[in-house]
């Protein structure tokens, strides 16, 4: 959910800025509202997720309401309104992947990593999701970790594990 | 071995980078469309090869060109559909991962037709490593000088940029990805106007899928002609096919269309069988959205001869007995795998990702994924089953989208030839938690299989 009631000041690093200009120039001359969704990425992926405040500066930034980023920010599922952990580990949960034991896997996160769906360890490092279709259905089960989005294809229990315990020790 | 056009060369090694990409005859295409054809004669190239849209709708994409409207001074745009998002779908991820100059080389020559100054290939957000790998490419095509100003000295000017996504299936529906593009909710918009007319910021716009542009290259490097002649009747060409579930080879395959089903699930040269020695149930021959059909419809068809990977011939019987050829995205399901359990994920997909817009299509995906809940865990009643149908039949055609369509599809398809399957969860709630229905007569030769009509 959408809490704008958070007001937490942020910063946006120079580098940000600085890509947050290179994308704006895509567009035609006044057509930068069009920024919108790869700017909200390049936020996140500093900030680690979307707050209000954030969501206020891109709209100052980009000459838009601050609506006009809330209602993208909440429709598509890229973007997170809430802090996560360091490494969010997104499993394909579609027809495909179930098909060749993405529920297993989920269910084997789970214990893993000792929270459920959505939430957060208590070291602050780790939250998984189900989400919907990679379009990676022939190499499943699949999992994404952002904000770079590494793939990693044909997972089973152990591979999971390994991958765990790797992050961890980063 | 069948004629390879989009994946010749997709096992040399540096085939990502420019340098090896020319070596193999790369950028020939450009060479060819700027230096000795005019923007109306690559149009009439591509209409000539029959090419048709591979993102899944199949509608003629020389056509589409020449409905782009060309008013005086006003920008066109040409808009690559990378959102490839439609379950059993991932050919697109596989072409711009391996060979991301092909879609590169297409753009510049599909946007030289149409005119287009700006072009952008809009992906996925999920896919931020295929962007980085296309924001490479261009920057190399960009060195080569294959874009920016006055490319190869033919005064044509074009500026290629990628706009990634935000995780949504519904921008895969043209104006949803439009107004995506434009910094805006995917919700899809009323047509007319088309975006041959009105598309992106308001200019006339061809939105196009990332293989229907990267076919545009042998199109023009051999002819239209040539690219005609393969394939069968109206069904041109070779099409990429992704080929997932219960499969020995799961994967990308390039076909000549015409191949029959039977030969692609079971040879050697393409998905080597069903994995672990099983037999197969069911399929979904074209993505998610496609109707499913049991084994033995998907072989042959309803008069016994053999079913085709073509456009037409996975058509053929309609609804009854046939499905589509969508986007290529093939789903095998063994005998062990539960019909009632996959109608109910995809039903999930359908409902998570429907853009609200629309209340048939918000509330009904809704209440197909609760009552396929109840039925898939032991608590679904017999009357479910023709609620569901009565459901899907109130979200078909009644929505400004065609994802009301998507999600009614797979339910009606799934009990029109299953039904007993959904009949047995009801009756044996217990049994059905522990053990699947099986293959029944699924596989049993077409002849004996009855073939339900639609209340």
């Amino acid at each position: 959910m959408l809490k704008v009631e958070e007001q937490q000041p942020v910063e946006f690093s120079s580098a940000l800025m600085a890509k947050c200009d290179e994308i704006s120039s895509r567009y035609p001359e006044g057509k930068q509202k069009s920024a919108l969704l790869p700017v909200l990425h390049e936020v996140q992926a500093e900030l680690g997720w979307l707050s209000a405040t954030a969501m206020d500066k891109v709209a100052a930034y980009l000459k838009i309401e601050p609506i006009e980023v809330y209602e993208v920010a909440s429709f598509y599922s890229m973007y997170f309104l809430e802090p996560k952990g360091k490494y969010v580990l997104e499993v394909c949960r579609t027809g495909p992947c179930c098909l060749v034991g993405a529920e297993k896997l989920m269910e084997h996160m789970e214990k893993s990593l000792g929270v459920k769906e959505g939430e957060v360890t208590a070291d602050g490092l780790f939250s998984w999701r189900g989400v919907e279709c990679l379009a990676a259905c022939g190499y499943g089960p699949v999992l994404q970790i952002g904000p770079e989005y590494t793939f990693y294809e044909n997972l089973d229990n152990q591979k999971l594990d390994t991958l765990i315990e790797e992050l961890r020790k980063k | 071995m069948a004629r390879k056009l989009l994946l010749e060369h997709i096992n040399v090694p540096g085939i990502n980078t420019l340098d090896v990409y020319r070596q193999k005859g790369g950028y020939r295409a450009v060479e060819k469309a700027l230096k000795t054809l005019t923007p109306d004669e690559v149009v009439e190239e591509v209409k000539k090869s029959g090419l048709r849209g591979r993102g899944g709708a199949g509608f003629p994409t020389g056509m589409k060109w020449s409905f782009l409207a060309k008013p005086e001074g006003v920008a066109r745009y040409l808009v690559c559909n990378a959102d490839e998002s439609e379950p059993g779908t991932f050919k697109d991820r596989y072409l711009m991962t391996h060979i991301p100059h092909a879609l590169i080389e297409g753009m510049i020559v599909s946007s030289y037709a149409l005119g287009a100054k700006t072009s952008y290939i809009y992906v996925r957000g999920e896919m931020m490593p295929q962007i980085r790998i296309l924001e490479k490419a261009i920057a190399e095509a960009k060195n080569a000088g294959f874009l920016g100003k006055n490319i190869l000295g033919s005064g044509y000017d074009l500026e290629l940029y990628v706009q990634p996504g935000g995780g949504a299936y519904i921008c895969g529906e043209e104006t949803a990805l439009l107004e995506s593009l434009e910094g805006k909710r995917g919700n899809p918009r009323i047509k007319p106007p088309f975006p041959a007319i009105a598309g992106l910021y308001g200019c006339p716009t061809v939105v196009n899928n990332v293989e229907s542009i990267a076919a545009v290259v042998p199109i023009i490097n051999d002819g239209g002609d040539e690219y005609m002649k393969i394939g069968i009747g109206r069904s041109t060409g070779t099409k990429l096919i992704s080929a997932s579930g219960n499969l020995v080879k799961p994967g990308v395959y390039e076909i000549e269309l015409g191949l029959p089903v039977e030969e692609f699930i079971y040879s050697d040269e393409y998905c080597g069988g069903i994995a672990n020695g099983k037999r197969l149930k069911a399929t979904v021959a074209g993505g998610s959205s496609v109707p499913v059909l049991p084994a033995n419809l998907t072989l042959k068809l309803a008069n016994g001869e053999p079913r085709l990977m073509s456009y037409e011939s996975l058509s053929e019987g309609g609804f009854a007995t046939g499905t589509m050829l969508g986007s290529g995205g093939f789903i095998a399901f063994d005998e062990d795998q539960c019909i009632v359990r996959n109608t109910w994920n995809f039903s999930r997909f359908y409902h998570h990702e429907s853009c609200g817009q629309c209340s048939p299509c918000r509330e009904g995906t809704g209440w197909m994924e609760k009552v396929l809940h109840r039925l898939e865990h032991g608590h679904g009643k017999m009357s479910d089953i023709d609620l569901l149908v009565d459901v899907s039949k109130k979200i078909e055609g009644n929505t400004i989208c065609p994802l009301g369509d998507a999600a009614a599809w797979p339910v009606a398809s799934a009990i029109r030839h299953f039904r007993d399957e959904f009949e047995w969860h009801v009756r044996e709630p217990l049994k059905s938690l522990q053990t699947n229905y099986g293959i029944a007569g699924y596989a049993e030769p077409i002849a004996k299989a009855e073939v339900k009509q639609e209340n």
